[in-house]
């Protein structure tokens, strides 16, 4: 009996040990946030406040009039991830926090690119385009401008088919995200 | 009723008795409600002071301080305050009037963007809108300030807006916010590993911080402590929480600590943090800190575990849940206190050999740390002691041996000189039966000498003890020992008569440069009734030891 007492007690604090904090990927947070004035801000300034970097930033309506999606991406590889939602939840307008789970996530990102076309590197263009499914939304004499939805990697995939073209504007909307369904529901 | 009135309503439902402040164009309509409210105001004479005051009453009495401003200068001259109580996570709710509704963002007359210029601040803050949200955002407003960890909160109020009629309903219950849910309540589980840990381990040693005494929590510190023969050490902000005149107390530890308290984190090789939050005064270089230990951290903040320091063992809740459930899981692993022997025998030595001490003058002449022992000595070591910023803070912080909470009161974290007198101000408001010394340095008194003015006013009892160098002493010290002397800035070339100054402010004044006549000269001015200030002339070049260098390790201490 004395021994298993004193082997309940045993715990090597050798054994404890701790996360560095640090994951090297990127992360995609989704804040479900307060409807109402100055929330962004206060999300932008805890940011900057605490040194951490946004790569990207989308924020639009939910279901919910009163909840508004806050969605951005986020280097793991340079900040602890832990402690920038540790620091988000902080916030009083901010209700609840996911840290989207890659296998787990349907991320979409919508870009809009003005490129050079000239007749010769038009019907290249094109094809490209469709491989991509990406629509033509404005044509000039000199210009095209494609719209193409995908994951940010199809986008950054886009970018470099029609850049050696002459990418004269490129806008993106970041990345916006929703877990996926469990197969059984 | 007007809102104005519906506010008042709403301070009162919260228990609110006093207030400070300073009206304004924009909050009179506030003060014509504040007019008939069933809770006093005090007029201070300087905004930043008033929010100081709001922190000294919540630091002494443990309830929510409260300050009005006006908007514009009235309000950005809170800055200060509402920083210094983030840092120090002080329950505080300030409350500023803001130009009419139609004049914000056209740059009106004493317009300014007080809530944006606060955002990083506050715990939380409120921009009226709506009139009748006025009572939900007050409710919202203390709720915030107190649970959790404690801070302050802004309410800005259109003067328009203040003016309008509601309907008033009293609010009752926690006001609902979604998005605030702080965790009050320790993982046993967790809670059960620490004990194991704290059984296991050969040279522990507990580091508490102020937050066991916003926790009200140290009772429960003090069993805990008690539950075996753990050395203890805390924090500048956590000082009184255990008693300092105790076999197991080490000291303050950090920048200015005890070697002993400063070693004994360094050869540890576990530290239980509660409620602290491992400032770099405290650890100075982060990566040579406390390099054998590992860590139980305690915080009711989940942010701040590691924030600096990456925790072992995490807990998050309440101080004052955990600490009794970690005493009773500790005590029912019926371990043997004999495996602490090694480690006493270490620390004795450490104590032996490096007590806290100066070399009195031969003359007559008064050393600040003489000054500190003679006005523990005088108050018997029962009063409530406000600082300001500097050497004096530290002496005090050594030499005055806090033996109850809520009994120290600084500015910590953000390091505000002249905070002192107006938290004095505020304790005495928060705590009248109190004995309330200010202890004062020259160079952050004249900062805010004009508070004098409030205290004569309000014949409030407080009793100002000014450490008279001459100096910014510590930045004097700095200059001395790491800018080779080159003295910038740092004397306070003309300097007030401060037994007349004090005295044409109606305060009772007297001036001391004896040594031999200190101790009486202090009981006089604590027994004169209402305001009264001792101009204690000390020695001028005096530093302040030990010390850690900034950046370097606690084995690198000089002095």
């Amino acid at each position: 009996m004395a021994d298993s007492k004193a082997s309940e007690h045993k715990l090597d604090l050798e054994d404890l040990e701790v996360s560095s904090g640090l994951t090297g990927r990127k992360h995609l947070l989704s804040l479900m946030v307060e409807n109402r004035p100055g929330v962004l801000a206060r999300v932008a300034l805890l940011f900057s406040r605490r040194g951490f970097n946004i790569d990207t930033l989308a924020v639009g309506p939910t279901d919910d009039p009163d909840v508004s999606r806050i969605t951005l991406t986020v280097d793991g590889a340079v900040h602890p991830i832990d402690q920038v939602t540790k620091q988000l939840h902080k916030l009083v307008n901010v209700i609840k926090i996911r840290d989207m789970e890659p296998d787990t996530t349907v991320s979409r990102e919508m870009a809009l690119f003005k490129v050079n076309a000239t007749v010769e590197s038009r019907a290249e263009i094109m094809e490209f385009s469709q491989i991509f499914r990406a629509q033509i939304v404005d044509v000039s004499r000199r210009t095209m401008t494609i719209e193409v939805t995908g994951t940010a990697d199809k986008i950054d995939a886009f970018e470099r088919m029609v850049r050696p073209h002459g990418l004269i504007e490129m806008a993106r909307t970041g990345e916006v995200a929703i877990a996926r369904a469990r197969p059984d529901s | 009723m007007r809102a104005a009135d519906a506010l008042c309503e709403a301070l009162k439902a919260e228990g609110v008795d006093h207030v400070f402040g300073i009206p304004g164009g924009a909050s009179l309509p506030l003060y014509d409600a504040i007019y008939d409210a069933d809770f006093a105001h005090v007029q201070v004479r300087h905004e930043q002071c008033g929010g100081h005051a709001a922190e000294g009453y919540a630091k002494a009495s443990g309830d929510v301080g409260v300050a009005f401003a006006t908007s514009g200068p009235g309000a950005t001259n809170l800055i200060t305050a509402i920083a210094d109580a983030v840092m120090d996570s002080v329950p505080t709710v300030f409350i500023t009037g803001q130009v009419r509704t139609d004049l914000i963002g056209t740059d009106g007359f004493q317009e300014a963007d007080v809530t944006g210029i606060t955002m990083p601040i506050v715990k939380h803050s409120f921009l009226v809108t709506d009139p009748k949200q006025i009572p939900h955002y007050v409710h919202a407003a203390f709720h915030i300030a107190k649970s959790g960890r404690p801070g302050p909160v802004l309410i800005d109020i259109p003067q328009d807006l203040s003016k309008e009629e509601i309907d008033y309903e009293p609010v009752d219950g926690t006001p609902r916010l979604p998005g605030y849910q702080p965790t009050t309540e320790g993982n046993i589980k967790q809670i059960r590993i620490a004990a194991k840990a704290m059984a296991n381990a050969r040279r522990p040693v507990i580091y508490s911080g102020g937050g066991v005494v916003n926790a009200n929590a140290s009772d429960e510190l003090r069993e805990l402590v008690r539950s075996d023969r753990f050395p203890i050490t805390s924090t500048l902000m956590g000082l009184g929480a255990f008693p300092a005149p105790d076999e197991q107390w080490l000291g303050m530890l950090g920048m200015h600590g005890t070697r002993t308290a400063n070693y004994a984190m360094d050869e540890a090789d576990l530290i239980v943090a509660i409620g602290a939050r491992f400032d770099d005064r405290i650890t100075g270089k982060l990566s040579e800190f406390a390099p054998r230990a590992k860590f139980i951290h305690i915080d009711v903040d989940p942010a701040e575990i590691s924030k600096n320091v990456p925790a072992h063992i995490p807990i998050v809740g309440d101080a004052g849940d955990i600490l009794p459930k970690l005493t009773r899981e500790y005590r029912a692993l019926d371990t043997d206190g004999s495996r602490l022997d090694d480690w006493w025998e270490r620390l004795h030595g450490w104590q032996e050999q490096y007590p806290l001490t100066y070399t009195d003058s031969e003359d007559s002449e008064i050393k600040p740390q003489r000054m500190v022992e003679e006005l523990y000595r005088v108050t018997e070591g029962k009063a409530i002691v406000t600082s300001d910023v500097g050497q004096h803070q530290m002496w005090a912080a050594q030499y005055y041996h806090f033996d109850e909470p809520r009994k120290w009161l600084n500015s910590g974290g953000l390091g505000t000189m002249g905070f002192g007198l107006p938290a004095a101000i505020g304790a005495k408001v928060g705590c009248p039966d109190e004995t309330v010394i200010c202890l004062a340095g020259d160079g952050s008194l004249i900062m805010v000498c004009q508070e004098m003015a409030t205290a004569a006013e309000h014949d409030l009892d407080v009793k100002v003890m000014l450490m008279n160098n001459g100096h910014f002493g510590m930045v004097r010290q700095w200059q001395e020992l790491f800018w080779e002397e080159r003295y910038q800035s740092v004397k306070m070339g003309h300097s007030p008569d401060w037994v007349a100054l004090a005295q044409a402010f109606g305060w009772t004044a007297a001036m001391v440069d004896d040594k031999a006549s200190l101790a009486d000269a202090m009981r006089t001015t604590i027994e004169t009734p209402g305001p009264a200030l001792l101009d204690v002339r000390v020695t001028q070049n005096e530093n302040c030891y030990p010390m850690i260098p900034a950046g370097a390790a606690a084995r690198d201490m000089v002095g």
